[in-house]
């Protein structure tokens, strides 16, 4: 049974392997279903960038220690108010709370650890599954006022 | 032997550094931009670097990691880092990340080049 946190219904379900022709190619047909439904470019820029870094921890720290032709799974599904997208990894997970805060002075100099921030920022919200090796992006359309 | 994904050129003793791609995601793309900025800086006494981003559409945190890495090994030899010509929505992702304190960003390349001490 999938996590409630991180389940999608209705998803659209596919494996990835870590090769940047399929990474552009599913990103892509995500953003192309989003654009079809009137996402405005900034919502397009959050979705890609979120998609991006969630597929980047997956494979460079989720597959670090597994053979390189190790899939990923992911799911998405795009409707008129919400994007959802599931990636999930086969490695040993990790605990989002145990990131040092990039944004720290005494961490601004470091070259890693902003993925999950990044995600953070550009999502509605962000969930891990408890064993950190699964986690749900959603974008809400803001409400127009 | 790969093609180089950067545009290098020298202008009054600063290296001007542009971007051939759009978008600055790809792993293996990341590595070799910074191996080609890297020996920039190695071969500089004290390196003066314009990184401009006036083609540049998207770019992650590993390409921030980049920047920052050479950002590190500039200061090591006390040179000079300026960044211009950021597209606004990814200028958000240097305010977010608080790399807008971080880096010398400027809105044109004409801008960076005054900045330049010395």
């Amino acid at each position: 049974m999938s996590d409630p946190q991180t389940h999608i219904e209705g998803a659209t379900v596919t494996e990835l392997v870590h090769d940047r022709k399929q990474i552009s190619m599913l990103i892509d047909q995500i953003l192309d279903q989003a654009e079809s439904q009137s996402y405005g470019s900034s919502a397009l820029f959050a979705v890609r960038l979120a998609i991006e870094e969630a597929i980047t921890n997956a494979f460079e720290h989720g597959h670090e220690k597994l053979d390189p032709s190790t899939p990923i799974h992911v799911e998405y599904a795009v409707s008129e108010h919400t994007i959802e997208i599931a990636i999930e990894d086969q490695g040993p997970g990790f605990l989002p709370s145990d990131l040092p805060d990039p944004t720290l002075q005494e961490n601004l100099s470091k070259p890693s650890g902003r993925g999950v921030m990044l995600m953070q920022a550009y999502m509605t919200d962000v969930h891990f599954n408890d064993t950190g090796n699964r986690v749900k992006l959603r974008y809400i359309r803001p409400s127009e006022s | 032997m790969t093609d180089s994904r950067l545009r290098i050129s020298e202008n009054d003793g600063i290296t001007v550094v542009e971007f051939v791609d759009r978008n600055i995601l790809d792993e293996a793309n990341i590595q070799a931009i910074n191996e080609e900025i890297t020996a920039v800086i190695e071969q500089a006494h004290t390196p003066k670097l314009l990184i401009s981003f006036s083609n540049v559409d998207h770019l992650s945190s590993a390409a921030l990691g980049a920047l920052i890495t050479i950002n590190n090994k500039i200061r090591e030899k006390t040179g000079q880092l300026h960044l211009a010509n950021i597209d606004p929505q990814i200028y958000e992702v240097f305010v977010i990340t608080r790399l807008n304190k971080l880096f010398n960003i400027h809105d044109t390349t004409d801008e960076a080049h005054a900045a330049f001490a010395g």
